[in-house]
């Protein structure tokens, strides 16, 4: 047993963290959040030039070849900078679509411009409110063609392409259920920006008015393999909130070092040492279960949909936990626009919900629990 | 990141787990299993001996104190190889508990600041539990202030004449022997004048008065010191060195602690698999599953840190007050599970007799034993400011007593 990433792995973490730091600093972030672009370009394309964007996308397909735990590692860094770039949806989501379910020639096509930074992709599930559900999914697929409405889908506006579930039986089941393959730029679609808790990861409506689709992977396979990137995504999103706790935790530490109330610091305050303290042991519990998290998907061990849903929950917690607090230790100064405390703050809410809530993971993870002991 | 054995582990874990087989007291496998914290009975047999019993045949043939070196009762075995030896020790683990003190907090420190001699002769009998050990720190006006005691400790001759008293020792009425924190110098600030000791607990003048606890058992204990004499050879450390000292002993015993506090999640899971409320099977219920999977997540995550401290001891690394989260988060969320368990059961839950009681009992025993947690080998709040202070770096607490002599330190707070 080693519970531990690599010293090459550690390696690749600090280059990219010295690379956000000097390519993403929170000016950048204001860039997008205050609207004036939908992402970060350049921040995208030096992405693609270190090699991050495809990380775990195969030599052959364009990509490093490196591996997830190594994915891993760039993601918890994207969440620590905050990163406005749309990596989460297509790093995450539709290249792992692709790596699980493409065709060759599906991943000949698209996986390179990926990992190039040429391409944008997303996942088109959700139809408004709502958890993942196979029920939930309304837009129809026929003759190669899509029809109907998806919101919100994360990057939607500002993506080349999309991985959409769709409807295609009707015999009640998750097998009525299969993906496609959408050039968003092909025409059919409509895109509409929606605002959004964090304008730094945009969210957009598409409506698809006979757009034409192809499949990807085998027909009503779609929620089987829906899963599977869901709990891929978790655990890589979850390095992402891990690494935003971190990063609210360090800047609270910071605050309450220089800022003097009363004639001394106020870390020297109990009560503000102890929110700090409990800020800690919120991001270490997550950082823990995202440690298993990253195993199992490297190894794509049998665990990895508990172990998915573990990391998923106790991220949302801590980051949510982590980016409320900082605030709180920063007083007034931290509930102002000018200082970065609620871009985590946003960042955390927003995250917390773009693979369904909380509650919808924590009843996930019991059911696994559940199926696991009675196995 | 690997989880699974390498050969070497593989080979360790079947050896362990063919011995365990051949040699366990299985006739207690059942009542073990079903014990939890605050509650380990086993029927007809005294609890004591069957422990004493089980650590002596694990010495005997190597199993002892895994990672204590071999010329002072132990294996020398890598941290991962105590884990697995856990693993398999399974639920002849919980037969460990009254040898905790004394190898995980008194063994240690007799490692760091005894002599040679006294390593090799008082070693291998605390690591086969021949006789067990006890902490003898923590007195009625210093418990989290540890520094504040008072028991004196007056040089004659080559001896040191102990008068004072000890609280909340546990174990102290079946140790045999224990390490003692006295006050030297009272005239100096309170963390200069402190020195440490092990002494035999037969020796006359010390009275051991067991105490009624909150739960209604008797674990700890009070303990006089009547012009007991400790030779100076039994001195740990330097003359008023004894902070120092108790600082290696404290950290040891936050990893001893921090690593094996019980959560009480499984015991949940299982009760919430089986409970049947109005309508239906309890975990079938949205907020019983919401509950259950925060409690499951503060547990996987607890087991992965430690898992974590063990590949980072197993690197070489030392173990760092970090290690303290564990048993700040187990602390109260055993307590927090045992309430919620029994308000599944309703008007019910507040029965514990084992006939009516749902699981025998074992959730009320956790809710009476679980304010304890919180409080022995640190409280939670002084687990905070060890997290605050010594990981994040933020300032220490202002100490009003820090540069005032001990003899002039108020003892009272409402003049
Ligand atoms: C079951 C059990 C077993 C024990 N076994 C042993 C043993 O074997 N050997 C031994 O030596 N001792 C033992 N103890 C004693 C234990 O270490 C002390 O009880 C503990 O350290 C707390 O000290 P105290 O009881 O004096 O509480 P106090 O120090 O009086 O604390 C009272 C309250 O004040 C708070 N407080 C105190 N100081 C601070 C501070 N600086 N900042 C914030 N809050 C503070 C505490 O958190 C607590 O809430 C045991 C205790 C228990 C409950």
């Amino acid at each position: 047993m080693n519970f531990d990433f690599s010293d090459d792995q550690k390696q690749m973490r600090d280059a990219a963290r010295k690379f956000l730091a000097e390519q993403c600093p929170p000016k950048a972030v204001r860039e997008v959040l205050d609207g004036k672009a939908a992402y970060d370009k350049k921040l995208w394309q030096g992405l693609a030039e270190m090699g991050f964007l495809g990380v775990a996308i195969p030599e052959e397909f364009g990509g490093a070849g490196a591996g997830h735990l190594e994915l891993c590692v760039i993601a918890e860094e994207m969440g620590r900078a905050n990163a406005p770039v749309p990596f989460s949806s297509t790093v995450y989501l539709a290249a792992e679509a692709l790596l699980l379910a493409g065709s060759d020639a599906q991943k000949r096509k698209w996986l390179p411009k990926i990992a190039s930074g040429e391409a944008i992709g997303t996942l088109a599930l959700f139809e408004g409110k709502g958890n993942p559900s196979s029920k939930a999914i309304k837009l129809q697929a026929s003759g190669g063609t899509l029809s109907g409405v998806k919101k919100p889908v994360p990057d939607g506006a500002i993506a080349d392409f999309a991985v959409v579930a769709a409807r295609t039986g009707s015999s009640g089941r998750d097998s009525d259920i299969s993906l496609f393959l959408v050039d968003l730029k092909a025409g059919g679609v409509e895109v509409k920006s929606l605002t959004n808790v964090d304008p730094t990861r945009g969210q957009a409506e598409l409506a698809f008015k006979n757009a034409k689709a192809e499949p990807l992977g085998a027909a009503g396979e779609g929620w089987s393999i829906l899963t599977q990137v869901l709990d891929r995504a978790a655990v890589l999103l979850a390095f992402e909130q891990v690494g935003g706790s971190d990063r609210a935790l360090e800047m609270g530490r910071d605050y309450a070092l220089d800022r003097i109330a009363f004639g001394r610091p106020i870390g020297s305050f109990q009560a503000v040492k102890h929110i700090l303290a409990d800020m800690y042991v919120s991001a270490t519990l997550a950082r823990s279960n995202c440690y298993y998290g990253a195993w199992a998907l490297s190894t794509n061990a049998s665990e990895l949909p508990e172990a998915a849903a573990a990391a998923r929950i106790s991220a949302t917690q801590a980051f949510q936990h982590c980016s409320k607090n900082n605030i709180q230790v920063h007083g007034g100064m931290g509930f102002t626009w000018e200082f970065d405390c609620h871009m985590y703050y946003r960042r955390a809410n927003a995250t917390a919900l773009t693979l369904g809530s909380l509650s919808y993971w924590e009843d996930q993870l019991i059911d696994r629990m559940r199926k696991k002991n009675a196995a | 990141m690997n989880f699974d054995d390498t050969p070497q582990e593989a080979a360790f874990r079947a050896e362990a787990k063919a011995w365990i087989q051949a040699n366990a007291p299985k006739q207690y496998e059942e009542e073990l299993r079903k014990s939890s914290l605050g509650r380990t009975v086993l029927k007809g047999a005294n609890i004591l001996e069957v422990a004493k019993a089980w650590q002596k045949k694990k010495a005997d043939a190597g199993w002892a104190c895994l990672h204590w070196p071999k010329e002072y009762g132990g294996r020398g075995a890598s941290p991962i190889e105590r884990v697995i030896w856990q693993q398999e020790e399974g639920p002849f683990g919980k037969l460990s508990g009254m040898f905790i003190i004394g190898h995980g907090m008194c063994g240690p420190t007799m490692m760091a600041f005894a002599g040679e001699e006294q390593k090799r002769k008082y070693l291998p009998p605390l690591a086969s539990g021949e006789k067990v050990w006890c902490q003898l720190f923590s007195e009625p006006a210093g418990g989290s202030d540890v520094a504040g005691l008072r028991t004196r400790a007056e040089k004659k001759g080559d001896d040191w004449i102990i008068n004072g008293q000890k609280i909340w020792t546990s174990g102290a009425h079946y140790s045999d022997y224990g390490i003692l924190l006295t006050r030297t110098d009272p005239t100096v600030p309170k963390h200069k004048g402190l020195t440490m000791f092990f002494l035999d607990m037969k020796s006359p003048g010390v009275e051991v008065r067991p105490i009624k606890q909150a739960s209604g058992q008797s674990d700890f204990n009070e303990v006089y010191f009547t012009d007991v004499k400790i030779p100076d050879s039994q001195r740990l450390g330097a003359v008023n060195d004894g902070w120092n000292v108790s600082l290696t002993t404290l950290m040891n015993e936050r990893m001893s602690i921090g690593a094996g506090v019980a959560t009480g999640f499984p015991e949940l899971f299982d009760f919430c698999n089986s409970l049947m409320l109005e309508d239906g099977p309890a975990i079938e219920d949205r907020s019983v599953r919401s509950r259950l999977a925060n409690y499951a997540v503060k547990a996987s995550g607890l087991r992965y840190t430690s898992m974590r401290a063990i590949s980072a001891l197993s690197k070489g690394e030392r173990p760092g007050p970090e290690n303290s989260i564990g048993k700040l988060v187990a602390g109260s969320m055993v307590q927090e599970v045992a309430m919620y368990a029994l308000d599944l059961q309703g008007a019910a839950g507040v029965l514990s007799g084992p006939e009516d009681a749902e699981v025998a009992g074992k959730f009320q025993a956790m809710l009476l034993r679980a304010p304890g947690t919180r409080v022995e080998g640190g409280t939670d709040e002084i687990m905070r400011n060890i997290i605050a202070e010594r990981v994040l770096g933020l300032p220490g607490d202002i100490r009003v007593d820090k540069d005032v002599p001990f003899n002039q330190i108020p003892t009272k707070g409402r003049a």
